[in-house]
């Protein structure tokens, strides 16, 4: 039996870099205040101590060539790992992740291997300025040569991380800025490693599924438990990766329940709920018994402070959803 | 700062002339239709040649734009071999063995320019001794990218090279529409790094800027920005029509600094070259491109070469991707079904 600790997703995500950074020393870890100040939210902390001024780094304020930086890392045989201290600011380096390192195995014909992670925090409902809380799976899960990570617990963060980080392809791995300090909970000791591409049931049930990523799946599991005490039995499906995505997990869980609500904080339109629908009718379309229903955000720019909230998908919505896929006969 | 050798100098114009000779060669192969869109070198060579000949190909990195395969022969004759199957439009033509530290030509212009800084830095983290030269142009200079790249080179006390070749023309912008800079070198101050423009006509002047380039990077030094003036003398690409928009008198005046013409002359002055040397050198080039492009022709392709190493191993999406695309039995959702 392995020991566990209570833990904050952050100081999972912490754990794992410097279990990382202990473990291989080709690891670097780069990006804007990430060394001295720990990184912004304190991700980082630590490391740059304990790891010194050659393995993490502070760079100039430059998301282009932060990224762009970690093409020619590892074209050098190292493993960098960046931060880009809100996802919204990676568009301004989106040419860089696009066309650069989603591509430098391709290119290159797998001369160079583009073991590059990329940590972004993301999501709404802590009352940041514009552009700190957008949500951009979607875009990101259209380039192709990225995997796309996104964990819902505080062992996920650091078993999925370790993950990433040992993965010989890039990885976009998106944290929840909600859970950092919201969501807590037991984390093994020492090395723990997750794989990619296997989604987990947080919560088991067989009337609806409700199929969510990230800090979604927290709300989902709260509704789903609100529902529990109506009588109905609602699973919950953590994706855990956009890419790779689980194919057969998604298959039987909707095999199983026939409804499928579909949750995400993006616009809409191009969102990755919008897959993830188009994954279950290819999959597993006679095995639904009502349309499936998304809760996204709406076909707007992520809002200011005030209207965050109205934004955001939350239990209420879901629960509507779940209501509304269970209406039909 | 070293000057070049009457022998390396005589070297660098044998790679020029068999550059401008091969050139000649593919541009009419693109007009018969047999390689795709590409960028003449014409006007470019000594640049080029004369960097790869103050480098040491055993150490350091190139990283090119698009222009400069050509005139690369010091690194490898694979880069000739290489170029001539991306031309053909063959994914592998971007695939250099792991001995040419040269990487696949860069269409997205400046990307590369923060590659060769994390390039450069890598390589000193890991306690190599090389320097990284990373070719972009006057127009690429005005992409954000550069900036980046020069001002965290600056910082990191990279060990690299920005050859800016300035060849006067962004397609159909000239360098005046490009920036109101009296010499591009001159950003460099504002980097904390020295900058050096040089005539980039001049191959044994290129050799000896580069040389110094090299030579504080190796020593600790970091990056330098060398700037080299030149002239584009052909069109930008094999789809461009340069008579829109080039001055003939600007051509013509800039015909005659051809930096062939140039090395040529001041070799014939020491009895190093004639024209039995230029005849020979032009004969072997056409040889040995001969022999790469119908390699190039025949390498064996197949439809599945579209989706390999796009990732180290196949999702199980790609996998029956992979399947569909090659016709085989058993299609989408068989698998987890």
């Amino acid at each position: 039996m392995t020991s566990a600790s209570e833990l904050t997703m952050l100081q999972a995500v912490n754990e794992a870099l410097h279990g990382e950074m202990a473990r291989d020393e080709r690891v670097v870890v780069l990006g804007e205040d990430v060394a001295r100040n720990g990184g912004v939210f304190r991700a980082t902390e630590g490391l740059f101590e304990k790891f010194g001024e050659q393995r993490v780094v502070d760079t100039p304020l430059a998301e282009a060539g932060i990224i762009g930086s970690t093409v020619g890392l590892a074209m050098a045989g190292l493993v960098p790992v960046a931060e880009v201290q809100f996802l919204g600011f990676s568009y301004q380096a989106m040419h860089q992740i696009a066309g650069q390192v989603a591509r430098l195995r391709y290119r290159s014909r797998g001369r160079f291997e583009p073991a590059i992670t990329i940590r972004a925090p993301f999501g709404g409902g802590v009352r940041t300025p514009e552009l700190h809380s957008d949500s951009l799976e979607g875009q990101l899960a259209n380039i192709a040569g990225l995997k796309l990570v996104a964990p819902a617990t505080a062992a996920d963060a650091k078993g999925l991380l370790a993950t990433s980080v040992r993965d010989p392809d890039p990885v976009i791995f998106l944290e929840p800025l909600r859970g950092y300090r919201g969501i807590r909970g037991e984390v093994p000791d020492g090395e723990h490693l997750v794989p990619l591409g296997e989604a987990r049931e947080a919560r088991t049930g067989d009337e609806v599924v409700i199929i969510a990523w990230s800090h979604q799946v927290e709300l989902a599991c709260r509704a789903s438990d609100a529902l529990a005490a109506e009588g109905l039995s609602v699973a919950v499906l953590d994706l855990r990766s956009l890419v790779p995505l689980d194919l057969a997990g998604i298959a039987a869980a909707v095999d199983r329940c026939g409804r499928a609500v579909v949750v995400e904080e993006a616009v809409q339109t191009g969102g990755f709920a919008g897959e993830v629908v188009a994954t279950i009718v290819e999959e597993c379309f006679w095995s639904l018994e009502a349309p499936i229903v998304r809760v996204s955000g709406y076909d707007a720019p992520y809002p200011v402070g005030q209207l965050e909230d109205t934004y955001v998908p939350d239990e209420a919505r879901i629960a509507a959803a779940v209501r509304r896929v269970l209406e039909v006969a | 700062m070293a000057r070049p050798t009457e022998d390396q100098l005589r070297a660098i114009l044998v790679d020029m002339v068999a550059a401008r000779t091969q050139a000649g060669r593919l541009w009419n192969l693109q007009r018969q239709g047999r390689v795709g869109t590409l960028a003449p070198i014409d006007g470019h060579e000594a640049t080029i040649a004369a960097t790869a000949h103050a480098l040491d190909p055993a150490e350091d990195w190139i990283l090119p734009q698009y222009r400069e395969p050509l005139a690369l022969q010091r690194f490898g004759p694979e880069v000739l071999e290489q170029y001539l199957l991306y031309n053909v439009g063959h994914p592998d033509g971007s695939r250099l063995p792991e001995s040419v530290r040269v990487a696949p030509l860069q269409i997205s212009l400046a990307t590369q320019v923060p590659h060769a800084v994390g390039l450069a830095w890598g390589m000193t983290l890991r306690d190599e001794p090389g320097v990284v030269t990373v070719f972009f142009g006057d127009g690429s200079s005005s992409e954000g990218d550069v900036h980046e790249a020069m001002n965290m080179a600056g910082v990191l006390k990279a060990p690299v090279v920005f050859l800016c070749m300035n060849n006067q023309w962004a397609i159909s912008t000239p360098l005046h529409q490009q920036t109101a800079a009296a010499s591009l070198a001159d950003r460099a101050v504002g980097y904390g790094i020295p900058g050096l423009s040089v005539d980039g006509t001049d191959a044994a002047a290129v050799y000896e800027v580069v040389d110094e380039a090299r030579t504080r990077a190796r020593s600790g030094g970091g990056p330098t920005l060398v700037e080299a003036r030149v002239y584009r003398l052909g069109a930008h690409t094999t789809a461009d029509d340069p008579t829109r928009y080039v001055p003939p008198e600007d051509l013509e005046a800039a015909r005659r600094d051809d930096p062939i013409d140039r090395l040529e002359t001041h070799l014939e002055a020491l009895g190093l070259w004639g024209d039995e040397d230029r005849a020979t050198v032009q004969a072997e080039a056409l040889t040995l491109f001969d022999g790469a492009f119908e390699r190039a022709e025949a390498w064996p392709t197949a439809p599945g070469a579209l989706m390999d190493h796009c990732f180290a191993e196949d999702s199980q999406r790609m996998a029956r991707q992979r399947r569909d695309l090659l016709g085989v039995a058993g299609s989408s959702g068989e698998e987890v079904r």
